[in-house]
């Protein structure tokens, strides 16, 4: 059992008195002592059950391994076109600086952890910036992540920067021993007129399991543009909470898109938070789940101010006994009249013990504002599937080449080219394992 | 005088699009006002409508005798203006009869009348009906949801059958019509034509002249008339294109 | 638009025309719950011991529950102790005919346009009225009964025929569903029974009345609907209630049983007083309304219209047990001022090939707020099933709210389900359009608001329909934004 107590006794241990953001972490923890692990009752919880993977024994370690990984390790992580790019490692939810891979002087890319950042010059931007997502997620899990805060890492594009190269994020979970409970935390800022691409992967060595529990936190100023992508493709043995809240304080444009193939249980939250008249958003999701995965996208849009733009495009593909969850909300707030904000979430079920759950919500306080949302679930065309066949296409073949295609307006969306080659090839090979 | 424009200025969003706009119709006239696009046509016909996205800076209009600019936009229709719509709206699960049957008896409350029964109405739409060779079918439809371009402009006239209006303005009326439905369309119009009452033409093409002759024809550029004549004007614009007279003016 | 915003902050002196109160003695209880008041009632109607002892035990069962608290509506708790759990009109212990009836009763619902008398009534339609607790009377009976169709009060039917309402009273919303429904199972007093034999059209609609006229009183209706093999009936419900400052609890239970190839139409117009401009008063209508296809081919049908209540609380639902079953629920809801509505429906698909459509149309003006919440619910079994949703909402005025929560739950790779929502208010050129055709601002928004809900009101019976749209017109002057 990894209970309240085994967190008490982890955190008495951990939090060194002197740091920086120790109120922080004091406040997140009482929170989490208050709440303790969601369970299905929450009705945010409702379609995923989290509270049993934690009837396990994890090992929340304090060494974040990286002298364990040889750069040959590293690279072997690395995703098509990677090479030249800038990237960070967590490992076991610890930010390792000793392994940071950049191809930018200081003045263009900040990279420190978290506890050196609170320290220095950054120091007002983190007081404001960080934790801020507690507003809007107040569960368990994410008060646990901010109790365990000091080993995450900020991320700070100064004024005017616009980073040619993507910045890629790998979390590893070294879990060849032990089961592993890591809690990544990050802080990204974009000052005015930057431009970051920013890529997540998740990674588990090891066959024992390992449960992330992950929080960032985005600040977007004025004139900032984000791509935003996220690859959940670990062995099913990886459960995944990850929470992603981005503020757009200034008027700003973010795409984000999350592709989730592999895995045990994950649950996403994405929250834009759209803080100024202008804002454009789009947020883009694919699931493809097979075996026994359960994927739970969870977003937010919540529309502040007016002339706020959102689209929202989600599909998912259900097959052996897997479970697609899609719960979107959007709400537009009293001032934020002339609000255009769209959702839409397609799914496709291929096997009887497949599940999908949905729930689109609209909360819609301004009256001048054009909002919808769409919801389907069904199959894959059987007048199509028989077309195909009846060219001589053979069954699995027809599917994968309509399931592909089901899925192309998403990856369409990802403008870094190599590395939309790589997810399709990933695709590829997903659709043809059994 | 049943129209007299005078020295008409008007923005929106703070730009100026009509800049002293003077024009005067009388009763059973026929004028044509033609140019190039973003000229100005469509938002004369809005000021007359009363849209409330322009402002009018300067100048004033006089209908009938009433200062129209005081008038609110539903005073000006019951006062016999009617604006037939470059792209007429469509609202979903109002029928085409239940909308022109509360028009009519707008206007009749308006004028001091009972309003009309359903038999008598029902009487008078079969009549106008012919005019513009519109279906019963598509009046039980909800107005203008699905219709085609060309039933959209007949309804447009087959309104103005009905509502019997003093001073009729059809803004781009022939826009997006083939040759047949142009032909249905100009013909309603050509039968609705008469002493009492005056048609203001707003088009791009002189092609809806060849159907119905104007009496004048007006040369809209940059917010102002340019150039004013007979039909001939516009058989020359036709010939020569816009660019004689907008080059004319720029210099 | 500064115009109509104004005539938006004029907002609405619209009189509710049903607040009267009739002045009639009146038998009732002391305020109160307790198993000595659930024995009061129950011995008041006469009922069976097995009644009884029901009821007794859906009141231990509620007395461990708490309020739920996930709807989007906001309210003081409500003391279930300082509520009058009967009253009833003062009148003749039975009465044989419709004369017996006390003149003032006839007259009261004369005045809300409803005849109790055969001959001056619209045939086709018969009708049970309820005031408080209590059903009035109710009119053809003897002609339906001639065709073998029960059409009279739970009360009756309790005592005339036991064995059907023992089969089916919770047989689709069990005393356990949930806390309203379990307090109305310790506490109903009156309602409609119907029952319609195999084979039998029912020849006209069937309909119910429900009044609430005393002070401080709840109204805990109970109604039962049982259509056989290949019957059809089609049922209507209205209401209305005084203009008081109080706050008042219409908490219902109806249940549906559709055999096979039976059709049943329950249509709702609900206009319970919805308070005052300032959100005072107004009744709180917490309803479960469920019905079941219990076999094949059976088919049940929702539409409500609904105007009225402070709050309104009620998902009319849908168990698709048989296989080639159809659901199908419309429904527009109308909040105005502090009105708070969290409306819309269930429909849980169990058997083959069975069917679903949801048409929700929410218009919100004032400062109210208007949710939709549906649940559609495709089982492993349910082979090709088929739902379609379509909720749309409409926003008069910045002060209000429109919300929807739908919930989707697929366990099955034949089955197809697809919702789309909407959240629009009326678009500028819909209103230049109709005012340039000489129809006014607060008219063309009637006519617009009429539009947008058609689809709905064209699935009520003829009568109905014209009545309902009256009350939509009402309901929404001074709403113009």
């Amino acid at each position: 059992m990894t209970n309240i107590a085994y967190f008490k006794d982890q955190f008495e241990d951990i939090a060194e008195p002197d740091s920086a953001i120790r109120e922080i972490t004091k406040t997140a923890f009482d929170t989490f002592n208050q709440l303790g692990l969601p369970t299905y009752k929450l009705e945010e919880w409702k379609y995923t059950n989290i509270s049993s993977l934690f009837d396990k024994n994890y090992q929340f370690s304090k060494d974040n391994f990286q002298d364990k990984l040889s750069p040959s390790d590293l690279q072997a992580l690395n995703l098509a076109g990677e090479e030249e790019a800038h990237a960070l490692y967590f490992i076991n939810g610890r930010f390792a600086a000793g392994l940071s891979k950049i191809n930018a002087t200081e003045n263009e890319l900040v990279v420190l952890p978290l506890q050196e950042a609170a320290k220095g010059p950054y120091q007002k931007i983190i007081a404001e910036h960080l934790g801020s997502s507690s507003k809007y997620l107040k569960d368990g899990l994410h008060a646990l992540n901010t109790a365990f805060i000091q080993d995450g890492v900020f991320i700070y594009l100064p004024k005017g920067k616009q980073l040619a190269l993507p910045l890629y994020l790998h979390h590893i979970n070294h879990a060849d021993t032990e089961n592993v409970l890591s809690q990544p935390r990050s802080l990204v800022y974009l000052a005015e007129n930057t431009n970051l691409q920013l890529i997540e992967t998740y990674t588990t060595l090891g066959s024992m399991e390992s449960f992330s529990n992950e929080v960032m936190e985005i600040v977007l100023q004025e004139n900032a543009y984000l791509a935003y992508y996220k690859l959940q493709n670990d062995g099913p043995n990886a459960a995944q909470v990850s929470s992603t809240q981005i503020h757009q304080l200034g008027k700003s444009y973010v795409q984000t898109l999350t592709i989730a193939l592999n895995g045990g249980v994950i649950r996403n939250n994405l929250n834009l938070i759209l803080e100024a008249e202008g804002n454009e958003t789009h947020l883009y999701g694919l699931s493809l789940l097979k075996g026994n995965s359960h994927v739970d996208h969870h977003t937010l849009v919540d529309n502040k101010r007016p002339n706020c733009f959102s689209n929202q495009l989600y599909k998912g593909i259900a097959d052996d006994t897997a479970t697609g969850v899609f719960s979107g909300r959007i709400i537009v707030q009293r001032d934020a009249q002339k609000t255009n904000a769209y959702q839409s979430s397609k799914n496709i079920i291929l096997s009887d013990r497949a599940t999908i759950n949905a729930k689109p919500q609209l909360e819609i306080l301004a009256d001048d504002v054009k909002c919808s949302h769409g919801c389907t679930v069904g199959q894959l065309d059987e007048e199509a599937m028989f077309y195909l066949r009846a060219r001589g296409i053979p069954l699995k073949e027809a599917e994968s080449l309509l399931l592909r295609g089901f899925a192309a307006d998403i990856l369409d969306q990802i403008k870094l080219k190599p590395l939309r080659k790589h997810i399709e090839q990933l695709i590829l090979a997903h659709l043809a394992s059994t | 005088m049943m129209l007299s424009i005078k020295n008409i200025h008007a923005n929106i969003d703070g730009k100026e699009i009509l800049k002293g706009i003077n024009l005067d119709i009388k009763a059973g006239e026929v004028h044509a006002i033609m140019g190039p696009n973003g000229s100005g046509k469509s938002t004369l016909a809005s000021v007359l409508a009363g849209r409330e996205e322009y402002e009018v800076t300067e100048g004033t209009v006089t209908f009938l005798d009433q200062n129209l600019l005081d008038l609110s936009i539903e005073d000006r229709a019951r006062a016999g203006l009617f604006l037939a719509f470059q792209y007429p709206v469509e609202i979903p699960g109002v029928s085409t009869t239940n909308f022109i049957k509360a028009a009519v008896n707008e206007k009749r409350k308006y004028q001091g009348k009972e309003p009309l029964d359903a038999l008598a109405f029902l009487k008078i739409m079969k009549e106008k009906m012919a005019l513009v060779e519109i279906d019963q079918s598509l009046l039980s439809r909800s107005i203008n949801e699905g219709f085609s371009g060309g039933e959209k402009k007949r309804n447009e006239i087959f309104q103005m059958a009905m509502l019997e209006p003093k001073l009729a303005i059809l803004d781009e009326t022939d826009s997006g019509l083939d040759i047949d439905a142009l032909r249905i369309v100009a013909n309603g119009i050509n039968q609705l034509r008469n002493q009492n009452r005056a048609i203001l033409l707003i088009t791009h093409y002189q092609r809806l002249l060849d159907y119905i002759q104007p009496d004048f024809v007006h040369v809209l550029y940059n917010g102002r008339i340019v150039k004013s004549g007979s039909k001939a004007l516009a058989l020359e614009l036709e010939e020569k294109g816009y660019d004689f007279i907008t080059e004319e003016t720029d210099l | 638009m500064n115009e109509d915003l104004d005539m938006l902050e004029q907002s609405a002196l619209n009189d509710y025309k049903y607040g009267f109160v009739t002045n009639i003695d009146t038998d009732t209880i002391p305020k109160g719950l307790n198993e000595g008041v659930i024995e009061l009632i129950s011995k008041k109607k006469n009922e069976p011991e097995w009644m009884l002892a029901w009821r007794l035990k859906a009141y231990a069962y509620w007395l461990k529950l708490v309020e739920p608290t996930w709807a989007n509506i906001k309210h003081p708790p409500i003391n279930y102790q300082d509520i009058i759990y009967y009253a009833a009109p003062k009148q003749k212990e039975q009465l044989n005919s419709l004369e017996e009836v006390d003149p003032e009763l006839l007259r009261t619902f004369e005045k809300l346009g409803i005849s109790l008398n055969e001959q001056k009534r619209l045939t086709g339609v018969a009708v049970d009225v309820v005031m408080d607790s209590v059903s009035i009377a109710t009119s053809f009976k003897e002609q339906l009964s001639e065709i073998g169709v029960i059409f009279c009060s739970i009360s009756e039917a309790i005592q005339k025929h036991p064995e059907l309402v023992k089969k089916y009273l919770g047989s689709v919303v069990p005393m356990t569903d949930n806390y309203f429904a379990a307090l109305n199972s310790a506490v109903f007093t009156d309602g409609s029974f119907c029952y319609i034999p195999k084979g039998v059209r029912c020849p006209m609609e069937l309909s119910t009345y429900f009044r609430i006229n005393a002070e401080n009183s709840g109204q805990f209706e109970r109604t039962l609907i049982i259509a056989e093999e290949e019957s059809y009936v089609s049922y209507l419900e209205g209401c209305t209630a005084p203009m008081r400052d109080e706050n008042q609890l219409h908490a219902a239970v109806v249940e549906l049983v559709a055999m096979k190839k039976a059709e049943i139409k329950y249509s709702t117009v609900q206009n319970w007083y919805p308070g005052d401009k300032e959100g005072n008063g107004g009744i709180y209508n917490f309803v479960t309304k469920r019905g079941i296809c219990l076999e094949d081919y059976a088919k049940i049908s929702w539409t409500q219209v609904e105007t009225g209540s402070a709050i309104t609380w009620k998902y009319p639902s849908v168990i698709l047990k048989g296989d080639h079953t159809i659901g199908e629920f419309y429904s527009v809801a109308f909040t105005n001022h502090h009105q708070q509505a969290d409306t819309g429906t269930k429909m849980i698909h169990l058997g083959k090939n069975t069917r679903s459509r949801i048409v929700s149309k929410g218009i919100s003006a004032g400062q109210s707020q208007n949710s939709y919440r549906g649940l559609v619910r495709a089982a492993k079994g349910a082979i090709n099933a088929r739902n379609y949703s379509q909720c749309d909402s409409l926003l008069l005025g910045d002060k209000c709210g429109a919300h929807t929560f739908p919930y989707i739950e697929v366990k099955n790779k034949t089955a197809i389900v697809e919702h789309e929502a909407t959240t629009s208010k009326i678009g500028e050129d819909q209103l230049f359009y109709c005012r340039q055709r000489g129809i006014d601002a607060e008219a063309a928004v009637a006519l617009i608001v009429n539009g947008f809900a058609k689809e709905v009101m064209n699935q009520l019976p003829m009568e109905f329909a014209i009545e309902a749209q009256k009350l939509l017109a009402i309901s929404m002057e001074g709403s113009v934004g």
